[in-house]
């Protein structure tokens, strides 16, 4: 009961952060805060993979990619309802999915890392060959979404937007992963072999988790165009899927709701970094390191033992 | 087609094919052996590219670049394995990204601290700044010629140390049974950082030998780090002999690709398809080599003999 209290209370903050942040004038802070809804919504969709299917995918920003660039290319020949932007993300970013996945589950462990790296840079590189569509140099976007009566140029109703696909992401993974479906998936990661003998579909239980990853991180990538209203293959270049990894590692792998925290802490991260130095990618690696080599949980691991000794 | 065109492309993608090699031999060594998946493994080759570069900014010398890269990537490998990486190797691969992806950030942070974020750039040595005559008629610059050659005699070095001498015996020996090496009595840890810092200057080697061909610039490792994983993924996880295959096939497919793939396409669909759709398709050529060899075999061309 307390845990639900808990969650009520951090939901009823995050849906009056923009009403606060107008009444105080630091509107800035709203952008700030949809960006780090929308690479939660991204990490989650990764942990369901990584966490609980036990799939480390390095080639997750090529779903951002796939999200980002069917907003970009509805939006250059004129349709802008975010409706249509999403069933686009979410087909293509399931069809891509589906297409990789079928190969890259063929394999495990490292050789699946790098073949998702792989396409993931395959995707990279087409996008800057899609010359049409900025190319290199990447597409600006004149015209804002709307979905229905809701204008997504505005930046509230974007981080309200945001926030509801968020929850909606939560809740569909947490149920999930606690369903039959979820347990095969967590039995299959725990011990495959046990799970085979067990004559449980090991293979497609994982691709069908890929695939619903897939599409989840591609509307991240359409809502992050929305909120930047800029698309460039650097969305999908392989530092961003290094990024949600480490998203996902920071907030505590096989939580999913740490990745919220884990994109929060990246980002505010890279901010306050970023304030103090140029140089700041140096302390950021630093941290990483040491991060890896010291505590296994990532941030939510830090509560536990905070809580444990308190 | 011109068939002198085709025969320096082909040379090119050979000349690209033993970068490779050098590239993954190291990296494939390191995991097959203490199975580390070394993402910062792009960074040792920017580093002997930085190396070689300065070196030869201060002395004039090329061979004291090459001296100079070699000896910086072996000291900074072996210091980085100890000082962090070999607490990894047990871990969750999990950890070894985020370990090595932190690596890279400092790295690339380090360089643009130390040298500025411009791109520095090295000229080739006098005595190869010429072309030799391969074939009547066919031209070809001396010294991508020179780093044929260097790749192909690095690979038989490599072949002669692994299969002939007592390093390599024990190479063999941690790559198929780690617990049993160290049960008898042999230094691990000491193995351990020599593999890799013999991973380290082959990459150096070769970021060091594509300076003069390329710019020498922070986050310069990254593009070469991807095309060789998809080299040991394509050669099989742990195999030199699956690497040094994949290396050369890759580097032919990809430069082949660029090369003549939008030109043949324009014979088929016509000009304007061929305009929008010949350079994505080439540059996705490699992977989808990649990905018709999983289909076909997902333990890669010449699975090693363990993980």
């Amino acid at each position: 009961m307390a845990r639900v209290a808990v969650w009520a209370g951090l939901l009823a903050a995050a849906i009056l952060l923009p009403i606060a942040a107008d009444a105080v004038g630091e509107t800035y802070y709203v952008g700030l805060a949809t960006r780090i809804l929308v690479f939660a919504l991204a990490a989650v969709a990764l942990d369901l993979v990584l966490g609980h299917g036990g799939m480390v995918s390095l080639g997750h920003a090529a779903f951002l990619g796939i999200g980002a660039y069917s907003v970009g290319i509805w939006t250059t020949h004129g349709v802008t309802s975010a409706g249509v932007h999403w069933a686009t993300a979410i087909a293509a970013g399931g069809a891509f999915a589906l297409a990789t996945g079928l190969l890259a589950l063929r394999t495990a462990g490292v050789a699946f890392i790098m073949i998702t790296l792989a396409f993931g840079q395959m995707l990279y590189f087409l996008a800057v060959s899609l010359k049409g569509y900025g190319g290199d140099d990447g597409l600006t976007l004149w015209e804002a979404a709307r979905l229905g009566p809701l204008d997504l140029g505005h930046d509230a109703t974007l981080y309200w937007v945001s926030l509801a696909w968020l929850v909606a992401a939560l809740l569909l993974c947490r149920r999930l992963v606690a369903s039959p479906f979820g347990l095969v998936l967590q039995a299959s990661r725990s011990n495959e072999r046990r799970a085979r003998a067990l004559g449980l579909e090991v293979g497609r239980h994982r691709l069908a988790a890929y695939v619903l990853s897939g599409a989840l991180t591609s509307i991240a990538g359409a809502l992050l165009v929305h909120a930047t209203d800029f698309v460039s293959p650097a969305y999908m270049g392989w530092q961003r899927s290094g990024e949600l990894v480490v998203m996902v590692i920071l907030g505590g792998v096989g939580t999913l709701a740490g990745g919220v925290f884990g994109a929060a802490a990246l980002i505010l991260l890279e901010e306050v970094l970023a304030g103090l130095t140029q140089h700041w990618m140096l302390l950021l690696g630093a941290l990483l390191i040491a991060m890896a080599l010291l505590s296994r949980r990532g941030v939510a691991g830090l509560l536990d033992r905070l809580r444990g000794r308190a | 087609m011109d068939p002198v065109l085709v025969l320096t492309q082909a040379l090119n993608g050979l000349q690209l094919g033993v970068m490779l090699f050098l590239m993954a031999a190291g990296l494939t060594l390191v995991f097959g052996i203490m199975g580390l998946i070394n993402l910062a493994h792009g960074a040792l080759y920017m580093a002997g590219a930085y190396a070689m570069a300065a070196t030869v900014a201060a002395t004039d010398s090329f061979l004291a670049g090459i001296a100079a890269a070699l000896l910086a990537a072996a000291a900074v490998g072996a210091v980085v394995e100890m000082a962090a990486l070999r607490r990894l190797y047990d871990r969750d691969h999990l950890d070894q990204v985020l370990a090595t992806f932190g690596l890279i950030l400092c790295f690339n942070e380090l360089v643009r601290l130390i040298w500025g974020p411009a791109a520095l750039f090295v000229t080739v040595p006098p005595a190869l700044s010429g072309t030799v005559e391969i074939f009547a008629g066919v031209p070809y610059p001396a010294y991508r010629l020179a780093v044929i050659a260097v790749g192909i005699a690095v690979a038989g070095g490599l072949y002669l140390l692994i299969a002939r001498t007592r390093l390599g015996m024990l190479i063999r020996a941690g790559a198929s049974n780690r617990t049993m090496v160290a049960a008898l009595g042999v230094d691990i840890r000491l193995l351990y950082t020599a593999v890799f810092a013999l991973g380290a200057a082959l990459a150096a080697l070769a970021g060091a030998i594509a300076a003069p061909l390329l710019s020498v610039e922070p986050g310069m490792g990254e593009p070469v780090l991807i095309l060789t994983l998809v080299v040991i993924v394509v050669g099989g996880i742990g195999s030199i002999r699956g690497a040094f295959v994949a290396a050369l096939l890759i580097g032919f497919i990809d430069t082949m690709g660029r090369a003549f793939l939008p030109a043949m396409l324009r014979e088929v669909t016509g000009p304007a398809t061929a305009a929008a759709v010949g350079p994505a398709l080439a540059s996705m050529l490699i992977y989808l080599t990649m990905a018709v060899v999983l289909a076909v075999r997902p333990q890669g061309l010449f699975a090693a003999r363990t993980g």
